[in-house]
């Protein structure tokens, strides 16, 4: 018998990963490597946007350097090549999430890609007014005496465009409660979705409180009741392995930045027999089959949806940071910063005048951990770990709503991710503790 | 440009103990035209709400509520309790002041013999991103100013 030698690849995927592999990824990231106000910078706002590793500056820079052609047009050699690398982009991310490729639309966010399925959606209530698009369209169109479901932990991006369309429909818009600890209301959930429930909305995972929520259990209340779901999974995807079809979902989005992409390009998913039915949102150039000077037909999706010349290079660059994620190990990358997350929220709550929001440590939470300084504005303590070259997040981080339920106007947030050590938890923990005695309070 | 530059003395004292807090509990003088305004910040939330009362061609109080970080309340206080007592032309002028320190990055120095213990907030002119937290409560002062004198 030969002895058989485990290929690296797969010695890598088989132990958690540690400080020593966070200090060699931490290399991949030239920003990371700087002194702000004279201190090594300590990033914790990974929440709300990731840092670039080389590879993927380098996947955008190549493109543009060998390759930059409009896509989908023009039978020269560059544009035959800027369409291959565009859609293989596609397939790349569309594997990341579980999904097909038909059903993987590139939009600039995850904020578009909400936007997006609220605009088809009322485009929908027009065209079935009028009798256009077919039977499948009645049954998406919402109206009068319709209820949209969402939750009181949304960010601003998944409450307004449903306040919108609620609005230009007529529908009712509803919300599930949150408790003290940041967790959603199941009990009062099961009585708010009901037979004039057309559509669920809700986060995968809070961007303020860390809570995960059961995504299972959402999906079989909207089920009963045939409303569709949408899943904001803007704070999953980049950090956990999310299978779509595995959680049946109607509709996801996310946003590239928060994963190591560059801004600009974002995905929304959506069940292709849906994105089919669907009208529209944007509409002119590249999304359509026969054009008269009276109207147009269209492409189905995903073309359908991606009027205009497209964000071509990042979509590269983020199929680029799929690869580094897929590479890394999204399942090892989660358990890295699950173990940050707790660390984080233990160490907060052990300081004096400290109160996290969101779920106690122990309980199952994502990497990131928002908190309130007695006697001291989240303003102030951003300003003091910004002295010592830590960035965080403070604010309302786009959920006021939250805030208000939570009794509070801002929080101060630390969040993670695959190039974060223990040791930057504890250098912020260790500033944390100096804040209220800085500011007196 | 340390820490303790930006967040003098001065102004974490009046961060705590603020002069002119409370809109409620202050009636504005008899005989008073007032003005009142109310500012907001939607980045960080800060939020002042400023009444101001006139006669015979002076301020005569600045009254306000307001929740935010210790520079946007102290600096509140502060202006609450320099601006009482000013005629209207000499308020107008310090809030003119104020301003063009504030928005300098530095350049411009603050003269205490003019803003008193507003000059402390000139620390605040380096860091761009705290500058409207410093200024909120004036430019509340100058909307609430020109309405009562108007």
């Amino acid at each position: 018998m030969t002895a058989v030698s485990t290929p690296a690849s797969l010695q890598r995927s088989m132990h958690a990963m540690d400080n020593a592999e966070v200090l060699r990824i931490r290399n991949d990231f030239p920003v990371l490597d700087q002194l702000v106000n004279g201190k090594p910078l300590i990033y914790l706002d990974s929440g709300a946007t990731s840092q670039n590793p080389l590879s993927v500056i380098e996947a955008e820079q190549e493109y543009y350097e060998q390759r930059n052609a409009a896509v989908h047009r023009g039978a020269h050699h560059l544009a035959v090549e800027a369409t291959e690398v565009f859609e293989d982009a596609r397939q790349t991310v569309a594997d990341f999430v579980g999904a097909q490729y038909e059903e993987t639309v590139w939009t600039s966010n995850a904020t578009e890609g909400l936007n997006l399925i609220s605009y088809a959606l009322s485009n929908a209530a027009l065209w079935a007014a009028q009798g256009r698009g077919g039977s499948a369209l009645k049954d998406l169109a919402i109206g009068p005496g319709d209820e949209i479901v969402v939750t009181e932990m949304e960010h601003h991006a998944n409450l307004i465009p449903w306040q919108e369309l609620a609005f230009r429909t007529g529908a009712t818009l509803n919300y599930i409660p949150v408790t003290d600890d940041g967790i959603l209301r199941l009990d009062a959930a099961a009585e708010i979705v009901g037979e004039r429930t057309k559509l669920l909305a809700f986060t995968h995972a809070s961007n303020v409180l860390g809570t995960i929520n059961p995504v299972p259990e959402l999906v079989a209340m909207a089920r009963r009741v045939g409303a569709l779901v949408v899943l904001d999974a803007c704070q999953s995807v980049p950090h956990m392995a999310v299978d779509v079809k595995e959680l049946d979902v109607d509709f996801a989005v996310f946003s590239g930045h928060k994963m190591l992409a560059p801004t600009g390009v974002g995905v929304l998913y959506g069940k292709q027999e849906l994105l089919n039915a669907l009208p529209p949102f944007l509409t002119g150039g590249s999304m359509i089959t026969t054009v008269t000077m009276e109207r147009a037909e269209y492409l189905p999706a995903p073309q359908r949806f991606e009027a205009g010349t497209q964000r071509i290079s990042q979509a590269v660059a983020l199929a680029t940071a799929v690869n580094y994620l897929t590479e890394t190990g999204i399942d090892r990358i989660h358990a890295w910063e699950t173990e940050l997350g707790q660390r984080l929220v233990k160490g907060l709550e052990s300081i004096d005048g400290i109160r996290v929001v969101g779920p106690a440590s122990g309980s199952e939470r994502i990497g990131l951990a928002a908190f309130d300084v007695a006697g001291v504005h989240a303003h102030d303590v951003g300003q003091f770990l910004d002295d010592r070259g830590i960035a965080v997040r403070v604010g309302h981080h786009c959920a006021q709503p939250l805030h208000r339920r939570l009794g509070l106007t801002a929080t101060t947030r630390a969040s993670t991710y695959l190039y974060n050590t223990t040791d930057d938890v504890d250098s912020f923990l260790d500033a944390v503790s100096g804040v209220r005695a800085y500011f007196q309070a | 440009m340390s820490l303790d530059q930006l967040y003098q003395q001065i102004i974490l004292d009046h961060s705590k103990q603020r002069h002119g807090s409370g809109l409620a509990e202050t009636d504005a003088p008899d005989g008073t035209s007032t003005g009142q305004s109310h500012q907001l910040n939607p980045v960080c939330g800060d939020e002042v709400t400023l009444r101001l009362a006139v006669s015979d061609g002076t301020v005569q109080q600045i009254s306000w509520d307001g929740a935010g970080c210790s520079i946007s309340m102290a600096s509140a206080s502060v202006l609450s309790e320099l601006g009482e007592g000013m005629s209207v032309e000499e308020l107008h002028s310090v809030i003119d002041n104020f301003r063009e320190v504030l928005r300098s990055r530095g350049k411009v120095q603050a003269d205490p013999e003019i803003l008193g213990d507003a000059a402390a907030f000139e620390g605040v002119a380096r860091y761009a991103a705290r500058v409207k937290c410093a200024m909120i409560s004036w430019v509340a002062a100058e909307d609430a100013l020109n309405q009562a004198t108007t």
